[in-house]
């Protein structure tokens, strides 16, 4: 087969101790669509992402990156295959500026070595040059510009989870994935910020693969979601197909499922 | 705002041309007899300090990480340039580079295993490190064992160590604002997010580890043919000697290099200007700690770089704004 573009998780299990976070799953993304993972709390959907990031070790499965097998590849080396995320529970610098922020986020393009920067030979001027230009551009898309001088920590709650999207971006991935993204924020903010999705996905030409509790943002955005239950993967599909099928029904029984309320 | 770069490069060869303007000053008043010989080599120490200290900021402040074996470093660079020269007659210039190098590689060597540890487990890594490099040399007879090794040149002067001060803090400015050093400070505020935007946490660890201990290193070279005699006690290479590096670092603040700089000079006159001092430092040290616990809880300079912007700050005061002026270089 030839290597195909996207993402392709076979049987991925993983375990914490006794606990099964995720069983078996299988799942496939490719370029350039916008899929969702819902699911119940402590369903598995961070531990996917977790795996998928390298940030925690499947005991089984593999997971193929436009042809790349990631499966035990340590976090730095996935983001250096183009897979960006984000974090359930906002992970910025919070003592550095925005701007700061976001040149970290370059630090893949950079062409300079220890030395060179010691140095500051020619290139290292050129190329921070480029990263405020770059970081500014990206800035602007999220409206943060005139912050780029705050802290990030200072900033407001819903402009910190965009800046965190905004960071992930100036990573140029190819995959971004967004743990709960709207999670916090007010209805207003959600609009603007599926609007925001929808934006940096057609003109960064990503595929964006996001886990999600609030249904209006997911019904918006995605053409495809996956479900999971107890780690296991219960459906998929469309959205309608989704939420009619009586296995979701039933794993979001006692609760309010998602699109009722 | 954004385009602080043209006034940053100005500003650090207007920082050059100061300082040499004040070797000349010195240098007058030396020739002078306004500074006693005893006074330059005071400022001779001065400046080894300052090395010390700056490098081991590196790790401490920048990296985030609580190495504080900084004196075994130093005693490597000491004994090993000394055995450089006085055996083999290597030039001294080489014999500070060798000892830079060396340290470097032992730091590497130490780094890749000590630095998967954090917190007080690395502290305590470290710190049998250092204890480990002083009883070996306590046991090698050729450099005197527990006598000390005596008898070397005296090669160092005060305008080498100047010199290699500034090398040292011009590097760690630099390196700080590099990708590089980006890399460094991302680790030290959430190494996980710093691990997902592609930085080998690692390997930068281990490098900032290195770049510390290959200046502590050049530091000792210096220091042993400073004063022509190098001692294997606690006091001079051992634990207590890295606990006064690690002091001044704290005190200066976390991530600040002006801060060190300035504690490594107040610190070393210190117990040259007040007779007396100098059995009761460990008793000061830890009340000076304990005063800034109270009163300056970030360390003196508190990760903010003396700089126009900082300065402006601190006579505006201005009412707490939102739009806190970072400073792009520095990394607070
Ligand atoms: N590092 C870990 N060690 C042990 N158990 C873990 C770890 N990470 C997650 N778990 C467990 O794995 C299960 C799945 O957790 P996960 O965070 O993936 O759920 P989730 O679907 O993201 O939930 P939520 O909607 O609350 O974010 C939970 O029972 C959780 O307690
Ligand atoms: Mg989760």
């Amino acid at each position: 087969m030839a290597p195909t573009k996207g993402l392709e998780v076979n049987g991925l299990s993983v375990q914490f101790g006794g606990l099964k976070a995720v069983s078996n799953l299988s799942l496939a993304v490719q370029h350039g669509e916008l899929i969702g993972l819902i699911g119940p709390n402590g369903a598995g959907k961070t531990t996917v992402f977790n795996a998928l990031t390298g940030f925690c070790r499947p005991n089984s499965g593999t997971i193929i990156f436009d042809g790349h097998d990631i499966t035990h590849k340590p976090p730095h080396f996935v983001a250096q295959f183009g897979v960006a995320r984000t974090f359930q529970n906002i992970r910025l610098f919070k003592d550095l500026s925005v701007l700061d922020n976001l040149k970290i986020a370059y630090h893949q393009n950079f062409g300079y070595s220890i030395l060179g920067g010691i140095l500051r030979i020619p290139l290292y001027h050129q190329e921070e040059a480029k990263v405020i230009e770059e970081s500014v551009r990206i800035l602007d898309l999220v409206n943060l510009t005139e912050h780029r001088q705050v802290k990030a920590g200072n900033l407001a709650y819903g402009n910190q989870r965009k800046l965190e999207i905004a960071r992930a971006l100036v990573m140029k991935p190819k995959l971004l994935l967004l743990d709960e993204p709207a999670a916090g924020m007010n209805p207003f903010e959600t609009r603007e910020l599926v609007k925001l999705i929808r934006e940096i996905q057609e003109s960064f030409d990503l595929t964006v693969f996001l886990i999600e509790h609030d249904m209006s943002l997911v019904m918006n955005l995605c053409k495809r979601i996956y479900v999971l239950d107890y780690g296991l993967l219960i459906a998929s599909g469309g959205v309608d197909e989704v939420r009619n099928d009586p296995r979701v029904i039933e794993a979001y029984l006692g609760e309010d499922a998602p699109w009722q309320s | 705002m954004l385009d602080l770069k043209g006034r940053k490069g100005k500003w650090n060869i207007s920082v050059l041309i100061l300082l040499g303007i004040l070797y000349l000053v010195i240098h007058c008043m030396a020739a002078s007899r306004i500074l006693l010989p005893y006074h330059i080599q005071v400022l001779g120490l001065v400046c080894i300090n300052i090395i010390l200290v700056v490098s081991l900021n590196l790790i401490n402040g920048f990296l985030g990480q609580l190495a504080i074996g900084h004196a075994g470093f130093l005693a490597i660079g000491a004994y090993l340039s000394a055995a450089l020269t006085v055996f083999y007659g290597f030039p001294f210039l080489l014999a500070i580079l060798i000892s830079g190098i060396a340290a470097g590689l032992v730091g590497i060597l130490i780094g890749v295993p000590a630095l998967r540890l954090t917190g007080d487990y690395l502290a305590i890594a470290t710190l049998g490190f250092g204890e480990i490099i002083r009883v070996i040399i306590l046991n090698i007879p050729a450099v005197g064992g527990p006598r000390g090794f005596s008898g070397i040149p005296r090669l160092t002067n005060f305008g080498l160590t100047y010199l290699l001060a500034i090398i040292t803090v011009f590097v760690v400015k630099n390196f700080i604002d590099s990708a590089h050093g980006r890399a460094v400070v991302s680790i030290r505020e959430d190494e996980i997010a710093a691990d997902s935007l592609g930085v080998n946490t690692t390997y930068y660890k281990v490098a900032a580890f290195a770049i510390g201990a290959f200046f502590a290193g050049t530091a000792g070279a210096l220091f042993s043919h400073y004063m022509q005699y190098i001692s294997p006690a606690p006091s001079q290479i051992g634990f207590l000697r890295s606990i006064e590096i690690l002091i001044m670092v704290v005190l200066g603040g976390l991530g600040s290099l002006t801060g060190s700089v300035i504690t490594a000079f107040a610190l070393t006159l210190l117990p040259e200007l007040l007779r007396g001092f100098a059995e009761y430092r460990m008793v000061i040290y830890p009340i000076l700690l304990i005063l800034m616990m109270l009163f300056r809880p970030s360390g003196l300079m508190a990760g903010n770089e003396l700089s126009f912007e900082f300065l402006e700050k601190l006579f505006k005061r201005k009412p707490k704004s939102n739009a806190k002026g970072v400073s792009p270089g520095g990394a607070n």
